[in-house]
């Protein structure tokens, strides 16, 4: 067992980093701290996973966000997808080994992996509204979001979400909050199999391995640690059975890498044009404020909701 | 549980059988994931649903839901014919060697003394033959034709992996794999634990699934044992508790027994409870049942019991017959109850065949429903269309909702499926009016006892003599209750010296100090020693482990007498000596036992006595072969569920099993495999708890609606697709939910011919915060097991269509 981090005293806890230990900041620059924080990690073992969503529940719970109450359409998941509410989701794959016949039901957590180089952050437009810390955790500042949706198109594993209500766009924090007073995610705090286990990369890294050899031992030779190069690695790692093919677990980007528009963009010539874009965009999203005014709930939209929620489905 | 929780870490194996373990017990799943991950230890899982604890299995095998005893005596039969078991503790720690008397047979099924007429048998043939000296008869050789050993060969001799397969539809190579690997453990050097549930108790035959299952165990040596055990995980986290305490029908507090209507007297009693050896020097403790009672009675009615009263024994209501939930819904169904008290109980959902359960409710007078939440038992009147369609207006029941406090909001003890009795302290305040459970009914009780004092009545004994000293009488403490279920001395203790060992007033220290002349009381004997002389030991907190093998001793209290591993001087050979270095835990030194755990044995008694490990028993053994334990056999035999997609495969003229009650009327419910040819079976979803957390949001988020799941072929057969909203119609109702087709459902091959199967999770009412589902219990059998009445919720028949989607 990777011990767990402990609980917490009652009395109140020094944050061990803050505005002072950013690395990079979007659509801005920043002098990197001169000392970097020691980088963390958060593993999810897929082998000991068993798809109980308490990181979901707890997800929601920390964070306070109120989820909405969907349908079943005939699958596991729920919510179907990842939202702005609910920043992490366990994704259920039904594969048939075409080795030894059986049936394999891979149980991904998906959610944010906090990669290095960190596609969404190249993207964005808006200053400071994502951030890197040094210790490898990048956050959303949701004060500071235009709502563009450039880091979903740079993000290579397609996790933030757009907020329908404020505009904003959200994803997981890895547990920021929680991280900067000495514990450990929610997620990996709920979860009762240690699935999900937290510290330092070099002690993920290295814990990793034993589980490898586990797996290795039980007939899975391409088991490995996923923690992909092309995005400078990533601070959310996964333990997989079958590291040769990330994709059979839900579409786990195999070999991702920021998107060549975002890297081009950072690098110069793009990025007037691009800059020139956003510009017109903003400008024609302004006409059409003047001319429509804000987006508005109408009395037909509520009707219909009420009639998708309510309605009868039978 | 007979082992632990934590003992799971030393598991070579793990069978998770009639189960799912990592779905319904997360959290005390890990211990799995701990054994697979720090041990290198086996998960192989049989389920009719490859499971979310079968997604982190090492082998998986398919079965047909209901063939579970087929498939363990397929295991048994393995386990004999290729001599792949433990001999030696076969031979002395098991009845193998006792001789069968002559009357003993079974043939076409059936076991001898069958009286078809009252479903039932008369068990006197299931019985040792017992020499001169008054000692059964034993042959240490296991050779004597008529010897347990011999008589087990023969009669599961017939469960080949063939036959296996055809009654099961489990794959040869499936099955023959998980043999293979319960052999790998019948050696005292590696063990296997088996974790169940409501997968193999939930059926006609369900106590005889976990005798099959302990039967392994024991051919095995795997009972008593770090790593091993017959494992039932409970299914509320003080389920255990509630046995215990014994609010089952026929039960008293610690499993001593209610009296009947055959037994008039106490002595009438206790005579039938001797518990005479039948070895030498065998410790048999049940003798000591006598001793428990009287403290019960003592317990119950303080100064009123006294010797020349029987301690009260008149108090004490007689049965007639069992009044378990089935039965208690067929009674009330007929009319002939006045009211009914639902303490944390939604019986609408959780009681079989939901419609007969609203008929019931709608006959009585008032009903009222103690519960934090609000229940879809208490709103049985209300009509909700189609999910729960009644005609308010007929029903004149009063119903009364009187909101008790939740588990979070009261402090106490809770006992899990370890035995592990823990205090919990209250979280948070209690909502409005809400009051604790036991306010109410101290309350209630209070009233009731004033009505008799003031207008007198039939039968006052029983509530006026109950002894009800608590300090606030209206509001008896947790604390003062678990003293009061520990038990005291009433008077000075003298040991066989007059040397005084117990002062009167104070707590016992264990149920060994308890008497039968009424100097002691304790109302539940098994948990002697949790509140003893040193404090409230559910309290403890102390995680150490000092001899390494996951004990963790000093957390909590353990009934019985502290002990984390029931039968633990089996781990042991005759002499004294561990089985293995690996698997040592409790051993002789010389002087005395003792070892990594209390010893589950006399701590002086020496080896040389060849006192058996199983004290409870008169034989000192433990028992392949039951006797007259067990209502349809001292053998486990493959009877199909009520309602079978096919004919018994070894025995068709048989249906069901042929012990297990059906109620006068209710054999025209079962429903033929002409007009319902699919298996379906309810189970659990880990996103949920039992009909709880439909009314809490998060988890009606994370599992928001009722769905069907099936197999792509029958989704093929039957024109349905992904999602679409599907009938599922029993004899009995029908249920409307979403198709999750899925390839972990497959169908099998079954006696010759494809069958089908579906899964039904069983969370969804209408009443809470997720979708609006029809109870599934609205489709199940009111049939039960024949030794515990548990309903037969794991395997009856439907069909199953599609349904036109709404137009968007």
């Amino acid at each position: 067992m990777f011990p767990p981090v402990p609980n917490p005293g009652t009395e109140a806890t020094d944050q061990t980093f803050g505005a002072g230990d950013l690395m990079r900041r979007s659509a801005s620059k920043v002098t990197p701290p001169a000392e970097r924080q020691t980088e963390v990690a958060k593993l999810i073992d897929v082998s000991k996973c068993i798809g109980c969503k308490a990181c979901q529940v707890a997800c929601l719970e920390w964070n306070e966000q109120v989820e909405e109450i969907g349908f079943n359409d005939g699958r596991y998941e729920n919510p179907p997808d990842l939202t702005e509410h609910s920043w992490t989701l366990m994704r259920y794959a039904e594969y048939e080994n075409p080795e030894t016949g059986n049936l394999e039901w891979l149980i991904r957590k998906d959610g944010c992996m906090h990669c290095e180089d960190p596609g969404c952050l190249k993207a964005c437009p808006a200053p400071g509204a994502i951030v890197q810390y040094s210790n490898g955790i990048v956050d959303f500042k949701q004060e500071n979001c235009i709502g563009c949706g450039y880091c979903i198109q740079g993000c290579p594993f397609n996790i933030p979400r757009l907020s329908k209500t404020d505009r904003k766009v959200y994803k997981c924090t890895l547990c920021v909050d929680r991280v900067a007073v000495g514990q450990g995610p929610a997620c990996a705090k709920a979860c009762p199999t240690q699935a999900i286990v937290f510290g330092t990369k070099a002690e993920m890294t290295e814990y990793a391995q034993t589980r490898i050899a586990d797996l290795n031992s039980r007939g899975y030779d391409k088991a490995g640690l996923y923690d992909p190069p092309g995005v400078g690695g990533t601070h959310v790692m996964y333990v997989l059975q079958h590291a040769d093919q990330p994709e059979l677990y839900s579409g786990l980007a195999n070999a991702p890498k920021i998107s060549g528009l975002v890297e081009t963009w950072k690098s110069g010539a793009a990025k007037y044009t691009g800059l020139a874009a956003v510009g017109i965009f903003a400008a024609a999203g302004f006409l059409h404020y003047l001319v429509n005014g804000a987006n508005r709930v109408s009395a037909e939209d509520e009707a219909k909701a009420r009639d998708l929620v309510e309605g009868d489905r039978t | 549980m007979t082992n632990n929780w934590t003992d799971i870490q030393n598991a070579d194996i793990v069978l998770v059988m009639g189960g799912n373990a990592a779905e319904a017990h997360p959290c005390g799943f890990k211990w799995v994931t701990e054994a697979k991950s720090e041990r290198g230890a086996k998960l192989m899982v049989v389920d009719p649903r490859f499971t979310r604890t079968a997604a982190v299995s090492d082998h998986y095998a398919p079965i047909r839901s209901g063939s579970d005893i087929a498939f363990l005596s397929g295991v048994i039969n393995y386990l004999l014919s290729n001599d792949a078991i433990h001999t030696e503790y076969v031979r002395n720690y098991t009845n193998a060697a006792y001789i069968v008397g002559e009357g003993y047979g079974f043939s076409e099924g059936l076991f001898t003394g069958y009286e078809e007429d009252r479903r039932a048998y008369d068990r006197s043939s299931w019985e040792y033959e017992i020499g001169e000296d008054g000692f059964a008869k034993r042959d240490m050789t296991l050779q004597h034709p008529r010897c347990v050993y011999q008589l087990m060969k023969a009669h599961f001799a017939a469960y080949t992996p063939e036959m296996v397969q055809r009654i099961s539809g489990t794959p040869e190579d499936k099955f023959l794999k998980v043999a293979e690997w319960v052999a790998s453990t019948a050696n005292g050097e590696r063990s296997m634990t088996i974790m169940y549930a409501l997968g193999w108790t939930q059926h006609s035959h369900g106590a005889q699934n976990i005798r099959s299952a302990a039967m392994i165990q024991l051919l095995c040596g795997n009972i008593g044992v770090p790593g091993g055990g017959i494992n039932a995980l409970r299914g509320h986290s003080n389920v255990q508790g509630i046995t215990d305490i014994g609010t089952l029908t026929a039960s008293l507090p610690g499993y001593l027994a209610m009296p009947t209507d055959a037994e008039p007297t106490l002595d009438s009693h206790l005579a039938k409870r001797a518990f005479t050896p039948l070895q030498e020097n065998q410790v048999s403790y049940w003798q000591n049942y006598n001793k428990f009672y009287v403290s019960f009675l003592k317990g119950m009615y303080g100064r009123n019991a006294t010797a020349d009263n029987q301690f009260g024994y008149d108090w004490l209501p007689k049965l007639d017959t069992t009044y378990d939930a089935l039965k208690m819904f067929d009674v009330m169904h007929k009319g002939q109850t006045t009211g009914l008290l639902c303490q944390g109980f939604n019986p609408l959902m959780s009681i079989a065949y939901s419609g007969k359960s609203v008929a019931a409710l709608a006959k009585l007078k008032f009903l009222v429903s103690m519960d934090p939440i609000e229940t879809d038992t208490a709103y049985f009147w209300q009509n909700h269309g189609e999910f729960n369609d009644v005609d308010t207006a007929s029903i004149q029941t009063e119903v009364f909702m009187l909101p008790v406090t939740s588990f979070v909001e009261e402090e106490g003890s809770l006992t899990n499926s370890s035995r592990n009795i823990q205090w919990k302290w209250r979280a948070a305040d209690p909502y409005f009016e809400s009051r604790r459970d036991t306010d109410i009914l101290a309350d209630l009780f209070l009233r009731l006892r004033k009505l008799y004092d003031d207008e007198g009545g039939t039968a006052p004994g029983p509530i006026q003599a109950i002894d009800w000293s608590y300090a606030d009488p209206m509001a008896p403490a947790a604390e003062e209750i678990l003293r009061e279920l520990n038990g005291r001395a009433l008077t000075d203790l003298r040991d066989a010296e007059g040397k005084v060992v117990r002062r009167a007033g104070e707590q016992l220290a264990g149920f060994g100090e308890m008497r039968a002349d009424g100097s002691t009381d304790g109302v539940q004997w098994i948990y002697t020693g949790v509140y003893s002389p040193e404090g409230n030991l559910s309290q403890r907190r102390d995680n150490s482990d000092p001899s390494g093998k996951n004990v963790y001793g000093s957390w909590g209290f353990c009934w019985p007498a502290n002990r984390r591993i029931l039968y633990n001087r089996a781990s042991a050979d005759p002499d004294g000596k561990p089985w293995s270095e690996e698997k040592a835990y409790v051993f002789w030194d010389g002087q005395r036992w003792g070892g990594a755990d209390v010893p589950d044995f006399p701590p002086t008694s020496n080896p040389s006595l060849r006192t058996g490990p199983f004290i409870m028993t008169p034989e000192g053994t433990s028992r392949l072969f039951a006797r007259g334990f067990m209502a349809e056999g001292p053998f486990p035999v493959h009877y199909e569920p009520f309602e079978a997609p096919v004919l018994n495969p070894m025995f068709p003229a048989i249906r069901g099993n042929p012990a297990a009650r059906v109620f006068d009327n209710d054999m025209e419910i079962f429903g033929d495999a002409e007009e319902f040819p699919i298996v379906a079976t309810t189970y659990r979803l880990t996103e949920h708890f039992h009909y709880w957390t439909k009314s809490v949001r998060y988890n009606a988020v994370v599992q928001p609606e009722f769905f069907v799941e099936m197999s792509h072929a029958l989704a093929e057969e039957r024109g349905i697709s992904p999602g679409q909203m599907v009938s599922v119609r029993s004899h009995r109702g029908e249920v409307k939910g979403r198709a999750m087709i899925t390839k972990r459902l497959q169908p099998l091959q079954v006696d010759g011919r494809t069958l089908h199967y579906v899964g039904l999770p069983l969370h969804f009412g209408f009443v809470g915060q997720a979708r609006k589902a029809s109870p599934v219990n609205s489709l199940t059998p009111p049939v039960g097991d024949a030794n515990a009445q548990t309903p037969e919720f794991k395997a009856f028949l439907v069909d199953v269509t599609p349904l036109a989607d709404p137009v968007a």
